[in-house]
């Protein structure tokens, strides 16, 4: 009994963390696909879902639930703060665009904001950050610092949304370095540090002295930083903790105005279904500092193009462009569009490998 | 697609590398189940091991120290496991999960007070003459001197099992405890034991995992180590040899798949991410089909005097 007792407690302790504080007129969920303190992906939705507790004080009560599955997890956890009375669930995955399509339908009174998928409906908003700006970034410091010409890319969950980092980076590393190679291990995971640190060692050790990440932890930072003689950026979160070496710059997600937006819209009732895809304009993509690791000049440049990107004046995307299979994409000074983008899963020209089905 | 990239050397430093934890787990819990205790908690002791390892690494500055303490705590972590089932007959089943369930919600909890610090890192052994072999060298004889313990202790109770007295004895009372408690074998004393050995080896696989092989603290860091342990011992039929295959495969092939995933083998990455799990099962289910099975005849039977 006192057993069953035990393990009962334990399950409920872990499965419903939710914190929850005193009545408020607004109650605001988040569900998160990692820990609050992965360092990376999910920490970073969680300080600024803080910042948005903090902006509204009491008049927003938040809960929020960490380390939930994708799937049919996460729909029991959506069903849940809905039931337990949240009027506004931001949905943190890609892989949770089912589940909240699902339980929306099953509360029409509650808003539902899910982060970087495509699916909508009247309850539903998306929204997500053009990282792939911030990856042309990336891709000039990396093309520009590499010495072996290798660059390493430790890719997660085959979707556009990875699929487009890649493409970026690799576009603006080869046009500054044309022999520029890159390597991509999938790892089909969004957070598994061994995983993360085990693909960071093997590019490493096939020659990458750059390795970029689209996972959620700074494990690939502790590899490189054991290897010695590689620069990693932070992804999602400065990860500055890695600076100046490893990490060289990073891409951080900055979410905090649109939540304290689309919190304030559902109390002044004026929420409506919308698809937000902000960039560095915008400031959703912020570009961490730029290391002393990284020459004057090359950060120069790297800045010069953010600039750029911020003002709209170039987009990662301009052709001429071909995929890799060497047929037409964009055409010379053609700019691709948001539904190209969208759905992107092809590589561009000049890249190894396939992207798996 | 270009082999030649990947360098023979580093990729079994490598694999060797990734191996270690999950030997040093499956080698504890053989010698649990072996006795009798289906200990499900794999994950949970290791969980604990990594963060304690991690954090007395940091406060002694010591990395030594911390494998110490993360064994030590693994230990006791278990010890708790081994009361409720032994002296309170609780379910071996539901415990173990339980074990598991608090010990990940526990290092989450302790890891708080970690945040990203780092680690000093253990130095290698060095080998005289054997360490600067070209090729050879790197290959073999530049690690760590918990490499080279997880590969003695595996041929230590490789022999304990089979051919001492106490290896006799706790077979023993995995087989049967009655005959053996009839016999006059203290029952619940060795199984203690063999528990608290199986905690201070999964403490140390997860301590190897977060001093070692990522290092770094992040919740959750295991990720499904201890399971594919448990899978181990019992696809190597309670052998410590095949445990050492078990683990040197599994570990090896997950390196050898990234690095062909690097090098651009036209292989599905589909195909590449799942190998380590068929190509082990198969490869220890083909080894063992011919054998006895050797799965302890009290193997999870709760014992009543």
């Amino acid at each position: 009994m006192k057993i069953r007792k035990l393990f009962s407690a334990t399950i409920a302790s872990l499965a419903l963390g939710l914190s929850t504080s005193f009545a408020a007129d607004t109650k605001v969920g988040f569900v998160y696909v990692g820990p609050i303190n992965d360092g990376g992906w999910t920490q970073i939705h969680h300080e600024n879902a803080l910042v948005m507790k903090e902006y509204f004080g009491d008049q927003v009560e938040m809960v929020y639930q960490e380390n939930v599955p994708e799937g049919a997890d996460s729909e029991r956890v959506m069903t849940q703060m809905a039931l337990s009375g949240a009027d506004l669930i931001f949905t943190t995955s890609y892989g949770y665009m089912d589940p909240t399509i699902n339980v929306a339908k099953k509360f029409p009174g509650v808003k539902f904001e899910h982060a970087t998928g495509f699916k909508r409906s009247e309850n539903v908003s998306t929204y997500s950050a053009r990282f792939y700006e911030g990856r042309a970034i990336q891709g000039h410091i990396a093309g520009r610092m590499t010495k072996s010409n290798i660059i390493g890319y430790i890719a997660s969950v085959p979707i556009p949304e990875v699929v487009r980092g890649i493409n970026s980076a690799y576009i603006h590393a080869k046009k500054v370095n044309p022999d520029v190679e890159f390597k991509i291990i999938w790892i089909y995971t969004w957070l598994d540090p061994a995983k993360e640190a085990d693909a960071a060692t093997a590019l490493i050790e096939q020659g990458a002295d750059v390795i970029l990440q689209h996972t959620d932890t700074t494990a690939p930072h502790a590899a490189a930083a054991k290897a010695g003689n590689v620069i990693t950026f932070g992804q999602a979160a400065d990860m500055a903790d890695f600076g100046p070496k490893p990490r060289v710059s990073s891409i951080i997600d900055d979410w905090a105005p649109y939540y304290i937006a689309r919190t304030q819209a559902v109390i002044d009732g004026s929420w409506e279904s919308v698809d937000t895809w902000h960039g560095i304009g915008d400031q959703m993509v912020g570009i961490g500092e730029i290391s002393s690791a990284v020459p004057v000049d090359v950060k120069i440049e790297a800045l010069a193009l953010k600039f750029r990107l911020a003002s709209g004046d170039y987009h990662p995307f301009t052709g001429p462009l071909k995929k890799q299979d060497g047929s037409a994409w964009l055409g010379d000074g053609e700019v691709a569009n948001d539904g190209d983008l969208a759905g992107m899963f092809f590589y561009v020209e000049g890249i190894n490998g396939d992207i798996p089905q | 697609m270009d082999l030649s990239t990947i360098n023979p050397a580093l990729l079994v430093a490598s694999l060797m590398i990734s191996a270690t934890p999950i030997l040093l787990a499956a080698l504890g819990e053989t010698i649990v189940e072996k006795s009798g205790v289906l200990n499900l908690g794999v994950e949970g002791m290791m969980i604990i091991g990594a963060v304690v390892g991690l954090f007395s690494s940091i406060h002694f500055s010591n990395p030594y120290l911390g494998f110490v303490f993360a064994a030590i705590f693994a230990s006791i972590f278990s010890g708790i496991f081994g009361i409720m089932v032994l002296y309170f007959k609780s379910n071996q089943v539901a415990t173990g999960l339980g074990l598991t369930l608090v010990g990940l919600g526990l290092s989450s909890l302790i890891g708080e007070f970690l945040g990203s610090q780092k680690t000093e890192l253990l130095e290698p052994v060095y080998f005289p003459f054997l360490s600067d072999l070209k090729f050879i060298g790197p290959m073999f004889f530049n690690h760590d001197i918990l490499l080279y313990f997880s590969i003695l202790l595996t041929l230590i109770l490789y022999i304990f099992l089979k051919f001492s007295r106490a290896g006799m004895i706790l077979r023993a009372v995995g087989e049967n405890h009655d005959a053996a408690h009839a016999l006059g074998y203290n029952v619940q004393l060795v199984r203690m034991l063999a528990i608290m050995f199986g905690g201070a080896c999964s403490g140390l696989g997860g301590a190897y995992i977060s001093l070692v092989r990522v290092p770094q603290w992040t919740d959750g860091l295991t990720a499904g180590t201890g399971w594919i342990a448990l899978a181990i011992v019992v696809f190597s039929n309670w052998n410590a040899s095949k445990v050492i295959l078990g683990a040197y495969l599994f570990g090896g092939i997950t390196v050898l798949q990234l690095n062909l995933q690097a090098a651009g083998v036209k292989i599905p990455v589909e195909v590449l991410s799942m190998s380590p799990y068929l190509v082990t099962i198969c490869v220890l289910v083909f080894i063992s089909v011919n054998g006895k099975n050797s799965s302890p005849g009290s193997l999870g039977k709760t014992f009543h005097i």
